[in-house]
Formats: structure tokens, C-alpha cells, sequence
């Protein structure tokens, strides 16, 4: 059977060549079985003055998801596509329908896009969600107590949670400038199964160890999930340094450390200009090349390729990796250290 | 004075270095224009026309299941040579050049795509791309300039060959696909020793490769799913192939061959400014005058001149940074050679029946390949 539908598979490619099935197909329904993963936007439906999410029906492909897990997602932006992780905040849904909830960053193309222009009816491009910041399957497996620590948009993968979860005992600290940034603001101060603590650092300033040991007295004795800026994840670290199992963190952008010398990257057939403090990845993408990438925050290894010539420095350490035989980058953390060269995919 | 050298009928003799320098300049910052500017307009018009051509061929090869009827032939058949003209000039070429690679949409990218055409696109990459487009008109160098087998240049010394010439360029216009393969081959050179014999053959089983799985597309397969229509439909196909061939053809030899356009010589481009290689590009190249359907069914290479200034530039932006371009050439007094196709494909035919005759048989040619010196 296998071999007679490959069979016919071969035939109907020597009828579409040079072009393949999956092209004609396209025109029909881009979000049918076996096409690459994509996804329509059905609703647009505002958070905040600077929030909104996205309902979406994915392609027939979509395998689903653990809820804290992130979705990438390829945008089309003034006609060049964008990718970008978001985290997943539905609840279950008997359409299968996805909803991610994008927070627009000052100067952000993608989240201003699709916060203040996408409509229903676009079509997106999707991976397969992914990711480990997320509860133990089994009810059994999870923490008796539970301390959510998020700041802005990194309340969503929480949301993603506390929506599809029994989670019991949960205290969630989380910081937003004022309240009316907070989103899900109502949902979550309606909720009487967890309790919430709202910190509006425009008027309370930041999270500190302080602070938190006053909010949440028995927050030692608590498993932690927490998600947002850089500064707020290192104090958790910090706090946790003993006790590194019982912290779980997702970051949502490279924390950049180092800036260097920059220089021209070949990539591709192409020789670009790549500056000091930008990944290669970037500078590869504005000149047209064709890279692959994934979480663009260094942890997924979606994006390494060989660097066959010149030096990179890893923008979150300073730590400088020179070409060799087999050496393998991570291009969106990696910035180039003066001109070098990044091979195609093995 | 001029970098260039003198010549009696050097167009350009009257430019200096500073000339050349303003000249590239403003050309310059017409493409950085276009670059700022595109965008989803662009992304837009592309992705429209590669939907409505792969439409069109899916409708055209539906009515031809039925071709055994006459009007269903007509139809199918016109439709199909349609579907192909389109993707071949608009969407292949186009896409090859890179002129969608800044969309990083990997279904429309110079890396990814391949073409209804038997020279495979890696290989027609680096003979078009690097060779024809850098080495724009240059005698010994263009391959495009009469594809090595035509004599395309009264500096080039006759011989009895060619006076078959017209001949060849009739039969290399009905199977231009083949044609470009061969010389995309580059079988002379081969010949010659100067290509490494592995490399020959890998590029030759591809050209292979890609020849039987488009005539087994084409002379097969579709007629087979025609049943009873099983020949009307492969002589469609067979027609459909031959009409794209002598359209492409024919807009290829408007581009560089009109009366009016310049050759050069292999010392022009040594050590070269890139305002030498602007003027050369615009001297070098002829457009097509015409509506809107032309410029779309040419690929836009009716913009030869514009195509030639910018390769990677959007084609669907030619036809706007046109009066620009017009207006720097008026301003540095350099002929903008465009016409109607009728006249072009006729004063390209006259000049490879005239070149197929030793030089002293017709009147002192008008032309000599202008030699443009790398030496301030």
C-alpha cells in the first residue's frame, strides 16, 4: 500500500515538474493535510492598548501542544517574512482553534504588525509548538505548591497553564508597568482558585529578593516558573542558586552581553556586512539569504550551521569560536568577529 | 578627457572621468530608492502572478485532456504556450536573478526554485547571472552574444560558416531551450580542454536529467492522461514549447542586437569603474517600446536597459524608474535604443543576415565594438 502511494506520489511530481503537487494544492487549500504548516488568522481580539491575541485555525498538520509551550511564526511584513516565538494561551477548544497573545514591543515589527494591522483571513506560517517550559503531564507529578513569577508579556505561557491546568496551590507574582498593562487583567483578578499579586512597577518598582520574601513568605518552598525581562529571570536565578531544580525559566530574547568588532560575513553566495552587536542571523536575513532558525534566543539549535572561515563571538558570553573542520555555530546569538564565513547546511 | 577610448563612432567620447563618476552615482541612488521603497505592493504582485500562471497552466492542460476536439486544442494549446511564456520570462528569469530573494519566502527564492526549462537553473544561474550580465556585450566573453556560433560583429573575421547563420539562428530560435542549454554547457570551451572533464559531465547528465523528465512531462505523461486525446494533446504540448521558444528568443535577441546597440572589447572591462560598467550596461542594451501585455509577456526584459542597470531589482518596477533612467541618459547625451518588437526583431534578423557576409560584400559597417580603457 505504502509502496503503491509512493508510486503514485513519483508519478503525479514527473506530471508537476519542475514544479511540485504541493504547489497547485497550494492555491487550493494552503491549510490542508501534508502542506507545510501554516495557519489562518480567524479573530483579532484586543488585550490592552498594546496587546491583542491572535485566534488562529492551523493547517491540518498541527499536532498540538503542551500548554506553555511556544509556536514559531513566520509573518509576512511589508512583504518580507518575519519569524517570531509566541507562546500559546487557549484554553482547550473543541474548534482546535490556537490563540497566542502578542504584546507590541516599542520599534517591534513583527508584534506591532500583528497587533495593530493583522486581520482575519491572513494566513500565517507555523512550526510544530515547542518547547519545556510547561507542567508535568500528570496531575500526580505536579508540585503541591506553585509560584508563577512573570513580568509584561511573559504572563502569557503562564496564561497557557493556568487555562488548561487544576494546578491547586498557585501564587502568582506579576509585574506590568501599570495596571491597565496587565493582560488578561480580568480573568486572572476574577480568579478565586489562585492568588494573584499584581505589582505596577511604574509606582512600586521592581521585583526584588525583598520584596518577594515579604509577598510570598513560603516562596522557598515552592516550585518556580518564571518568564520575562532578562533582569527579572536573573534574580530568580540568583534566589534559586541552591536549588537550581526548583526553578523553570523561559526567556522570550537573547539577553545580549558583548558587543565586538563586526565585519563581512559570506553566507549563502552572499558577502554581507554584519555589525558588532547584531546576530549573523539578522544580517544574513536582510541581505535575502535563505537561513535557517528557530527560537532566534540561542537555546534551540535550529539556526547552527559550519563556520568554515574567520572567528564569532557569542553575544551572550563574549566567548570567540574560530573556524575549524566541524565547527558548528549558533547564528542568532553569534555576532561576526571580524570577516568569516558560515557553510550550508549539512 | 574621457577614460574611453576614442573611436570614431564612440557614443560616450564626450564623457569625462567626473561624467562617470556623477553618472554612477545617480544611478546609484535610483536603486537605493527602489530598494527603500519595496515592499508588500511588490511581494504582492509577484505572488499574483505566479498564482494566476500556475492557474492558468493547471486550466489549460485540463481543456487539452479533451484536444482531440479542435476548439479545445485551440484553446488549450494557446493557454499552455501562455502559462509557459509567463513562466519562464516573468517568473523564472525573474526569480533566478534573485529579484524576490528579499521576501526570505523560501517557495519564491533564487536558491530554491527551478524552471519549465531544460537547462537546469543552477547551471543557467552562473551563465546568465555571472557571465552574460557581467560581461555584458563583450566579444569572446558574452556567450549570449551569438551563442557562439554566429558572427555578431564586423571585428569578428568572417568565414564561410557563417554564411548559414541566418540558418542557425532559425533553427536555435525554434528549439531555444536546447539551445540554451548547450551553450549554458559551454561545449566549445569544453572542446577546447578548458573545462574539467568531471565537471562537464556532472553538468551534462543534469542537462540530461532535466530534459528527459520535462519531455516526459510534456511528450508522456499529459498525453497519456488525455486517453483517446492522446496526440492532439502531445502535439499541443509540442506547439505550446515551440511558441514560448521563439517568443523568448525573439525578446532575448531585441535585448542586445538592434542596430543602435554597442559591442565591446575584452580590454573595456579591466580593470573597470562602476560607472564604466553603468555606461556599458546602457550602451550594451535595447528595450522594447509597447502596452502593458508586452512588458508582462517579455518578462520585462522590454526594460532590457532597466535590467541591465539593476538585474535584481524588482521587475515589476522597471517600467516606473523608466523616465528616470530616460532622463540621465538625455542628461549625459547617450542613446536610449528602444522600438516597437516588429521593428527590433527585424533590425536584429537584418544584422545576422548582413554579418552572415564577409564585410566587404555590404557597405563599411557603421559600428566597431567600442573599446572602453581601464587607464585614466
Amino acid at each position: 500500500m505504502t509502496t503503491m502511494l509512493r508510486g503514485l506520489g513519483r508519478l503525479a511530481e514527473s506530471i508537476t515538474t519542475p514544479l511540485l503537487p504541493s504547489d497547485y494544492l497550494d492555491l487550493l487549500d494552503p491549510l490542508r493535510a501534508g502542506a507545510p504548516l501554516r495557519g489562518r488568522i480567524v479573530a483579532v481580539e484586543p488585550e490592552t492598548a498594546d496587546a491583542a491575541t491572535l485566534v488562529i485555525r492551523p493547517g491540518r498538520g498541527w499536532t498540538g501542544h503542551r500548554p506553555g509551550q511556544y509556536v514559531r511564526v513566520g509573518v509576512d511584513v511589508n512583504g518580507v517574512r518575519h519569524w517570531r516565538a509566541y507562546s500559546l494561551t487557549n484554553a482547550p477548544r473543541r474548534d482546535g482553534f490556537l490563540s497566542i497573545t502578542v504584546k507590541a514591543i516599542p520599534n517591534g515589527l513583527v508584534s506591532n504588525h500583528l497587533v495593530r494591522a493583522a486581520k482575519p483571513g491572513d494566513l500565517l506560517h507555523l512550526d510544530q509548538a515547542t518547547g519545556d517550559f510547561t507542567m508535568p503531564e500528570s496531575p500526580d507529578e505536579r508540585p503541591a505548591k506553585i509560584l508563577f513569577v512573570t513580568g509584561g508579556s511573559g504572563i502569557t505561557p503562564v496564561l497557557g497553564m493556568l487555562r488548561n491546568h487544576d494546578l491547586g496551590d498557585v501564587v502568582l507574582v506579576h509585574s506590568a508597568p501599570t495596571a491597565g498593562d496587565v493582560i488578561a487583567a480580568d480573568e486572572l483578578r476574577g480568579r478565586t482558585d489562585i492568588r494573584l499579586i499584581e505589582l505596577h512597577t511604574d509606582t512600586q518598582g521592581m521585583l526584588d529578593a525583598h520584596l518577594l520574601a515579604e509577598l510570598v513568605p513560603d516562596h522557598a518552598e515552592r516550585e518556580t516558573w518564571a518568564c520575562g525581562p532578562v533582569g527579572l529571570l536573573d534574580l530568580l536565578e540568583e534566589i534559586h542558586t541552591d536549588r537550581a531544580d526548583s526553578l523553570h525559566v523561559e526567556r522570550f530574547r537573547p539577553s545580549v552581553l558583548v558587543t565586538g568588532e563586526g565585519g563581512t560575513v559570506t553566507v549563502g553566495g552572499k558577502q554581507v556586512e554584519a555589525g558588532g552587536t547584531s546576530p549573523i542571523l539578522d544580517a544574513a536575513e536582510s541581505a535575502g539569504v535563505l537561513m535557517p532558525s528557530g527560537c532566534r534566543m540561542g537555546i534551540c539549535y535550529g539556526c547552527v550551521l559550519p563556520l568554515t572561515d574567520g572567528a564569532v563571538r557569542d553575544l551572550r558570553t563574549g566567548t570567540i569560536t574560530e573556524a575549524g573542520p566541524g565547527v558548528l555555530v549558533q547564528t542568532c546569538i553569534s555576532g561576526a568577529a571580524g570577516n568569516c564565513e558560515i557553510g550550508a547546511k549539512a | 578627457m574621457t577614460t574611453l577610448q576614442h573611436k570614431e563612432t564612440n557614443v560616450a567620447a564626450h564623457l569625462t572621468k567626473a561624467d562617470l563618476q556623477n553618472l554612477a552615482d545617480e544611478l546609484d541612488s535610483i536603486r537605493a530608492q527602489i530598494i527603500a521603497e519595496r515592499g508588500g505592493r511588490d511581494a504582492k504582485y509577484i505572488r499574483t502572478v505566479i498564482a494566476s500562471q500556475r492557474k492558468l497552466e493547471l486550466a489549460s492542460r485540463g481543456v487539452l485532456l479533451a484536444s482531440i476536439f479542435p476548439p479545445a486544442w485551440l484553446l488549450g494549446t494557446a493557454g499552455l504556450a501562455l502559462a509557459k511564456i509567463l513562466e519562464n520570462m516573468e517568473i523564472g528569469h525573474n526569480v533566478l536573478h534573485g529579484q524576490w530573494d528579499w521576501m526570505r519566502d523560501p517557495a519564491i527564492h533564487s536558491s530554491t526554485w527551478e524552471w519549465d526549462m531544460a537547462c537546469p537553473a543552477d547551471m543557467w544561474k552562473h551563465a546568465h547571472n555571472e557571465l552574460h550580465h557581467t560581461y555584458t556585450n563583450v566579444l569572446g566573453k558574452d556567450n549570449d552574444l551569438g551563442y557562439g556560433i554566429m558572427r555578431v560583429d564586423e571585428e569578428q573575421p568572417w568565414s564561410p560558416f557563417y554564411l548559414a547563420q541566418p540558418l542557425w539562428n532559425f533553427l536555435n530560435m525554434c528549439v531555444f531551450e536546447y539551445g540554451i542549454a548547450a551553450y549554458d554547457l559551454e561545449i566549445g570551451k569544453y572542446l577546447k580542454g578548458r573545462t574539467d572533464k568531471a565537471t562537464f559531465k556532472r553538468q551534462v547528465r543534469g542537462v540530461l536529467g532535466k530534459i528527459k523528465k520535462q519531455a516526459l512531462k510534456d511528450y508522456v505523461l499529459h498525453p497519456l492522461l488525455s486517453g483517446p486525446s492522446f496526440g492532439p494533446t502531445l502535439a499541443a504540448n509540442a506547439v505550446a514549447n515551440l511558441v514560448r521558444n521563439v517568443w523568448s528568443h525573439s525578446v532575448i535577441m531585441c535585448g542586445h542586437f538592434p542596430s543602435g546597440v554597442e559591442t565591446f572589447t575584452k580590454r573595456s572591462v579591466v580593470g573597470e569603474t562602476r560607472g564604466e560598467w553603468y555606461l556599458r550596461q546602457m550602451l550594451g542594451s535595447a528595450n522594447i517600446s509597447g502596452g502593458r501585455l508586452l512588458h508582462l509577456l517579455s518578462g520585462n526584459l522590454s526594460f532590457q536597459i532597466e535590467h541591465h542597470l539593476y538585474p535584481d531589482l524588482p521587475s515589476n518596477r522597471y517600467a516606473e524608474i523608466a523616465p528616470q533612467v530616460q532622463a540621465i541618459f538625455a542628461k549625459y547625451g547617450l542613446p536610449y535604443v528602444s522600438g516597437p518588437l516588429p521593428k527590433q526583431v527585424a533590425s536584429a534578423w537584418l544584422k545576422v543576415i548582413r554579418l552572415s557576409l564577409p564585410s566587404q560584400v555590404y557597405k563599411a559597417p557603421k559600428q566597431a565594438p567600442l573599446e572602453l580603457a581601464a587607464a585614466a
